[in-house]
């Protein structure tokens, strides 16, 4: 064999390998990602029940419910729009009221959110970025975390 | 006093290391020795000071010096000692300290180890390792004082409970060892292409290294991926979280370049690929510790950080990936080619080793980064989830596992593929006899589920082959076939039980995916409920307060066929000082699987509320990850022999005897 026709087959395979994995990537891509947005954006988007997103705010204070089992209701809210969200597992350690959280989930045929999972991370300042910066343009910031933000 | 010392010792160290990032190199360009010989000296000093100063650092955390702004942001004075020691590094400040203490460590290594390197090589590489040791003191010094002062105070704001855990002590050093070794391959391909000559002696020298980084990077990443599973209470051992992928795709090149490596030092072929890759493992492990130090993504791993800490990691990460490649794209072409192969042949095998493991790297660095570039271009925040990542990791993981136990058999050069086959049919009688098993005894779970079980057979049985072949098993007789296996070189041990140990690691991650039961309980004081054939009863409801927390905990007792297997409690913790509460799950083995419990919470009719897994098979995945941890350990102690001698010894001469 030829350093030439060696040479092409070594690029022929390289070139199926790589022809696979962007094709790959492309395809789960389309199916993989979910959408973040806050319940400000949401109600902006026009987001269809049923469709997979991620919904990231507040949890208002006062506004958890617990029903049967482990049934739970709450609102979230970046102090502009609310979405009630309902969830039935159990919550993060972390979770509670005044808390940044992101649900996992998609909106229900009423408007209201169904969460399949819930994720409060293991920081307690944590909060999304964005959010913490709205709230700071509104004033009405005050985190104890503020100053690492 | 102490902390101030260590403060002074973090800035001699910062200007040892200017010294050493100039004058070595200006020695090796005008061919002075006595300027190249510094490095050997300053390399060791500026080791001292930085230990120095991590050790002032160390002792604040020991002593519980809350007037360190640090040690009260981050240390409690009730902590177990341990925790108090290991709290030096569960923060921002600390964890970058420790990372310029391990590249100080490594740095000094290749002066001491490096005697027999050619001077101008040793000058280059110690050189720029002194660019990376200013790079990153000076980063701390400016941006990351962790020896600032305060009024003193009389309590510290605590760890992160999530923190605190042995975890903590094993977790980070280790991987950032394995993050920070790649600076040695790193530096010696920028001492290569600086010097535009490069030969198999430097893949010898450079294989050593890279292997010790290697295997601690494994292990860091499975001490992380089972510190993450019994302590976050989610029963997850891996989640694709943007920083456990960035630990993951240094291991993915870092694992290509062990193997291309082996090419060049064997054959004097794929040079220039080597070199590359050598570059790319140490800049995916500087983006990890970008991903991770800067808050770009957040994440479990993200301490709190601001945007200045960022932009400047950023920018060292340009600096020196844009530098290198740049540095690499005008020299790379002065190294010359090596040896023809066939496309079948040991060569040909590790070339598409590389190829899959690199292009996987390469779709896990897209789905980790796609948020960050989405959210640039257009505004929306997006999440790539568990789906993306299994589907394009998956699908280019099966081809390489596929022909893994090829390789090894296959002859360099030009390879016999009809003879390999042969010697790789009892494996395949292995798997298959595996799936037909699998078919008939497991009823549930995906179709799929025992062909990949098959296929871990095929890699574990595959796997040991080369040492069956090499010792003439069975057909020599028992006692040469032993004699021949003792006396087999180590590497050959090392390649045959890493193999292995992917399949192990395969096999545990398609039982536990495929057949893993979860349920949610909520039981009422004397009730039960059963998962996988156990029984587990709620005895009693406790409560207590330890140092710097309390506790929930619910006493169980787990029972087979009435009786009573184990007794535990999983709990829930209480750290008033940062009012956070941590799950603690109870986790009991049943010989390799595991039965998880976690406390959801105390309902206030006093039921409660648990949340049980069933992991069959799950601790496979980490036995699998030891041994390769062990191959790489075992095919260190055999590099001394090799780079020593070219004399083979007696048993090696009977082991290659049978070759062919």
């Amino acid at each position: 064999m030829t350093r030439k026709t060696n040479r092409l087959l070594w690029i022929g395979t390289i070139g199926c390998v790589l022809a696979v994995a962007v094709g790959l990537t492309l395809f789960a891509l389309q199916s993989g990602i979910s959408f973040a947005m806050s319940p400000t954006e949401l109600r902006a988007a026009d987001v269809k029940p049923g469709q997979r997103i991620r919904l990231f705010g507040l949890v208002e204070e006062g506004s958890v419910v617990r029903g049967e089992g482990l049934q739970v209701g709450f609102t979230l809210s970046d102090n502009e729009n609310k979405v009630k969200v309902s969830f039935n597992n159990i919550l993060p350690d972390l979770f509670r009221e005044n808390q940044g959280i992101i649900t996992e989930g998609s909106l229900g045929a009423d408007g209201n959110f169904v969460a399949d999972t819930v994720l409060a991370k293991h920081d307690e300042n944590y909060m999304p970025a964005d959010m913490a910066e709205k709230l700071k343009e509104k004033g009405v910031w005050k985190g104890e975390g503020a100053e690492n933000l | 006093m102490i902390v101030e010392l260590g403060h002074m010792a973090l800035l001699i160290a910062f200007s040892l290391s200017v010294f050493q990032s100039i004058v070595p190199m200006w020695g090796a360009r005008t061919n002075a020795p006595n300027l190249m010989a510094t490095a050997d000296v300053s390399s060791i000093a500026i080791l001292g000071f930085v230990t120095l100063s991590f050790g002032a650092l160390m002792w604040a955390y020991a002593t519980s010096d809350f007037s360190v702004v640090n040690v009260w942001q981050n240390s409690h004075s009730q902590m177990p000692f341990i925790y108090k020691l290991s709290g030096t590094w569960g923060n921002h400040e600390g964890s970058m300290l420790l990372w310029v203490f391990i590249l100080a460590l490594f740095a000094a290594a290749v002066g001491v180890f490096g005697k027999n390197l050619p001077k101008t090589m040793r000058a280059n590489v110690l050189g720029v390792q002194g660019w990376l040791l200013t790079t990153f003191l000076f980063f701390i010094v400016l941006t990351s004082n962790p020896f600032a002062r305060q009024t003193p105070v009389v309590e510290g704001q605590d760890l992160n409970p999530i923190l605190q855990d042995i975890g903590l002590a094993i977790h980070p050093p280790m991987l950032y060892i394995g993050y920070v070794g790649f600076s040695i391959t790193f530096a010696f391909s920028i001492a290569a292409l600086i010097e535009g000559r490069i030969d198999s002696a430097w893949a010898r020298w450079v294989r050593p290294w890279a292997m010790a980084a290697w295997i601690f990077l494994t292990a860091g990443i499975a001490m992380g991926s089972y510190w993450a599973y019994y302590e976050l209470g989610w029963g997850g051992w891996w989640f694709w979280d943007p920083v456990e992928n960035a630990s993951f795709l240094p291991w993915l090149s870092g694992t290509a370049l062990l193997h291309s490596a082996l090419v060049m030092e064997k054959r004097d072929s794929l040079k220039i690929w080597t070199v590359l890759l050598a570059i790319v493992t140490f800049s995916l492990s500087l983006l990890g510790t970008f991903l991770v130090r800067s808050g770009v993504l957040t994440s479990v791993h993200t301490f709190a950080s601001d945007p200045t800490r960022g932009l400047f990691i950023l920018a060292i990460l340009s600096a020196f990936v844009g530098g290198a490649l740049f540095l690499f794209a005008f020299r790379a072409s002065r190294l010359e080619q090596g040896g023809l192969f066939a496309p079948i042949s040991r060569e040909g095998a590790l070339v598409l080793n590389n190829v899959l493991l690199s292009t996987s790297a390469a779709t896990v660095l897209v789905g980790t980064l796609f948020p960050v570039v989405y959210e640039a271009i257009t505004g929306a925040k997006i999440s790539v989830g568990a789906p993306f990542f299994n589907l394009t990791f998956g699908a280019l993981m099966i081809p390489l596992v596929l022909v893994l136990p090829f390789g090894p058999l296959l002859g360099w050069k030009r390879g016999d593929i009809v003879g390999v086959s042969q010697r790789l049919m009892f494996a395949l009688f292995a798997a298959v006899i595996v799936i037909i098993l699998a078919y008939g005894f497991l009823e549930r779970g995906p179709w799929i589920a025992p062909l990949m079980m098959g296929i871990s057979a095929w890699l574990i049985v595959g796997a040991f082959a080369e040492l069956l072949q090499r010792s003439g098993l069975p057909k020599v007789g028992l006692k040469t076939g032993f004699a021949r296996l003792t006396g087999l070189k180590r590497s050959i041990w090392a390649t045959a039980i890493a193999h292995a140990g992917v399949g192990v690691t395969m096999l545990g991650i398609v039982f536990v995916t495929a057949y893993e039961t979860e349920s949610v309980a909520i039981l009422k004081q004397g009730e039960s409920a059963t998962a996988a054939g156990y029984e587990i009863t709620f005895e009693q409801y406790q409560t207590r307060s330890v140092n710097n927390f309390s506790e929930e905990l619910v006493q169980l007792t787990i029972s087979k066929d009435g009786n009573v297997v184990r007794t535990g409690a999983p709990s829930k913790r209480f750290y008033p000082a940062r009012q956070t509460p941590t799950s603690e799950a109870l986790i009991n083995t049943f010989g390799f699987s595991q039965l998880y419990i976690a406390l959801g919470e105390v309902k206030t009719d006093n039921s409660v509320v648990l949340r049980i897994w069933w992991k069959p098979m799950i601790t496979l995945i980490w036995l699998g990850s030891i041994l390769m941890v062990l191959a790489g350990g075992l095919s260190l102690t055999d590099r001394r022999a090799r780079i020593g001698s070219p004399k083979l010894s007696k048993n090696r001469k009977l082991g290659t005897a049978s070759v062919g």
